[in-house]
């Protein structure tokens, strides 16, 4: 797909065109086409996005600071609606039954049921550990204790934290570390079964131990979930996914495999930086 | 910086350790000025409202006893007692708070939550701020031509309520919107993030976390409440009540009753008034006993305040 007459002449690396994903072979959970959007301010925060969402596969999103990475992420599930003026353009299309996420007649309260995420700080709410875990049951209207025992356990476990709280679900979530109130948080967000789990840094608030095991996690989640992690650490992105995004001033530059992303970019961008050169 | 003590560089960095520690004693002495001025004002302030509380204690407690608190008033100091006056001040908070705190929370969570930011918030928010600051009389002629004429309703426990109620809306509805303004963004956007609608937001996860400031607020605003006088006075309740209104719980059915709403009432601020008023120094005795029962009053009504606030602020960590 790369523009055979683009030789990087220019020293500005940024004016050249972005590549285009190439066509997937795997199977998708969703398409992002022609994605735009517009802060309530007027800025363009993200210009015409294409890219495909691996079914069941961690799709990395990196670039530098303020590239839009944290706004494409927030789009998918429609936070910006919570603030007034934003806008969307373009589409986001689930594979499984032709839904447009970003759409007018898409309720953002229903995308958000199929859609969990995951802040850059931990926040677990002010409740008990259990009640943290249920919360997302709760405002399904899931009233069955068992169901939602059971289902706390579940989410508990998938997250990797279940052996550490088991013995005070009913303590104060509040009371576990940085680590374990993120994975908790992860907890959180797959109790109610999303197809499509986000993940904003989740690890950058945390030390490496406790990375490690969210990274670990990441990975065995994949199995069953649909995985998009915005990081800075690229070799965060490297270990944990399949896909890779490059995303520089609001643009996708470059998508591709994790591994021909980090080996061979094609885009002279993507090359400056995961060198370091910036960014 | 210490370690290079050689040369004319080394010289400099000494110096400059000897302006830093220069500039750093400066500021303790600062700190220091600072902190006595405070001291010395607060002590003053202190002092002045200490006097004043011991006055009116040492004039007034000796007259408190079991029949002082449930003798209705009499023309004779000695048989006089304060039953109507606290029981009309419980019985018209009541109505208040009944009123204010619903009122004044939903209004605070509609602006903050619901309503449309845009010139109409603004405006709203600004005759808000505004009616805080508005003399408590002006409440009270608005009941009279409204509630007291206007509407008929004479010069009730209720009518008092609502306007009291009225008077201490805007402190309900500011302390709403602080306690749900300090909720920190990243516990809304991961309630919404779970797929929470804006109902179950606010009801489940934004109400409880402003409890605590909405309670504080409300408790400060019946402090305010229970002793204010003038609106009261407004609306004609300066008489001389000898009997209580009907009870509101009652021995048979249905249990309530809401006669007592349209009853006359007084007031204990306004049985101090009638009884400052009076030439013979025994009713001014009276009336320091009475001021002493209404500051007993609004304090334990702080004390309730802090209570509150200490018991949530421990239980929503747990
Ligand atoms: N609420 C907002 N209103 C207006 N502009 C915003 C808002 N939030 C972010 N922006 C702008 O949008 C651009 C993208 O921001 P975004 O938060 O998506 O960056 P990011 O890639 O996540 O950066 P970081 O790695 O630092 O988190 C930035 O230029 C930022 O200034
Ligand atoms: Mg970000």
């Amino acid at each position: 797909m790369m523009d055979t007459g683009m030789t990087p002449k220019a020293s500005d690396t940024s004016t050249l065109p972005p590549i285009k994903p190439a066509a997937e072979s795997e199977p998708l959970c969703a398409r992002i086409e022609g994605f735009s959007f517009f802060y309530s301010n007027g800025m363009q925060a993200i210009k015409n996005v294409d890219m495909p969402i691996l079914d069941r596969k961690v799709t990395a999103i990196i670039g530098p600071s303020g590239c839009g990475k944290s706004t494409l992420l927030r789009s998918l599930n429609r936070m910006h609606d919570l603030y007034p003026g934003n806008r969307y353009e373009g589409r986001v299309i689930l594979e499984q039954d032709g839904e447009n996420l970003i759409g007018p007649e898409a309720d953002p309260v229903v995308v958000r049921l199929r859609v969990g995420m995951v802040f850059q700080k931990p926040n677990p709410f002010p409740k008990s550990i259990f009640e943290n875990v249920a919360a997302g049951l709760r405002v399904r209207g899931i009233k069955n204790r068992a169901v939602i025992e059971e289902a706390v356990e579940t989410a508990l476990k998938r997250a990797a934290i279940w052996d550490e709280v088991k013995d005070k679900l009913h303590g104060s979530a509040n009371d576990l570390s940085g680590g374990q109130q993120q994975r908790l948080c992860i907890a959180r967000a797959l109790a109610p079964n999303p197809e499509i789990l986000l993940l904003d840094e989740p690890t950058s608030a945390l030390d490496p131990i406790a990375t490690a095991k969210v990274e670990d996690l990441i990975q065995d989640l994949a199995e069953t979930v649909t995985v998009v992690i915005v990081t800075h650490n690229m070799q965060q992105a490297a270990r944990i996914s399949h896909r890779t995004a490059f995303m520089y001033l609001g643009q996708l530059i470059e998508f591709g495999e994790t591994s021909q992303i980090f080996t061979s970019p094609k885009h002279p961008s993507t090359e400056s930086y995961i060198t370091g050169r910036y960014g | 910086m210490s370690v290079t003590t050689q040369g004319s560089l080394g010289n400099a960095a000494v110096k400059t350790d000897q302006a830093a520690y220069a500039a750093i004693a400066r500021a303790k002495r600062r700190d220091i000025i600072f902190s006595v001025g405070g001291l010395v004002v607060m002590a003053i302030a202190m002092t002045l409202l200490l006097t004043l509380i011991g006055d009116l204690v040492v004039r007034g407690l000796g007259r408190i006893d079991y029949d002082f608190l449930t003798n209705f008033p009499s023309r004779k100091a000695e048989r006089a007692g304060i039953l109507s006056a606290w029981v009309g001040s419980l019985l018209v908070m009541l109505v208040t708070a009944l009123l204010a705190i619903p009122i004044g929370v939903a209004a605070g969570l509609y602006l903050e939550e619901y309503a449309r930011k845009g010139w109409l918030a603004n405006l709203i928010e600004i005759n808000v701020a505004n009616l805080a600051g508005v003399p408590s009389i002006i409440y009270g002629l608005l009941a009279v031509g409204m509630f007291v004429y206007g509407m008929n309703l004479g010069k009730t426990v209720l009518v008092a309520g609502m306007t009291l109620a009225l008077l201490i809306l805007p402190i309900v509805i500011v302390s709403t919107r602080e306690a749900v303004r300090a909720i920190p963004k990243i516990i809304k956007e991961g309630a919404y993030g779970l797929g929470a609608d804006q109902w179950q937001v606010m009801w489940n996860y934004i109400l409880p976390a402003a409890r605590p400031g909405i309670l504080t607020g409300a408790i400060v605003g019946l402090s305010r409440a229970i002793g204010e006088t003038a609106p009261i006075i407004t609306i004609g309740a300066l008489t001389f009540i000898a009997f209580l209104p009907p009870a509101p719980i009652t021995g048979e059915f249905p249990f309530i009753n809401f006669d007592w709403l349209n009853a006359p009432f007084t007031v204990l601020p306004i049985q101090m008034f009638n009884w400052v008023s009076r030439p013979q120094a025994d009713f001014h005795t009276n009336a320091a006993a009475t001021g002493v029962v209404l500051m007993a009053l609004t304090l334990s009504l702080n004390g309730v305040a802090i209570w509150i606030r200490y018991r949530l602020r421990k239980g929503s960590r747990n």
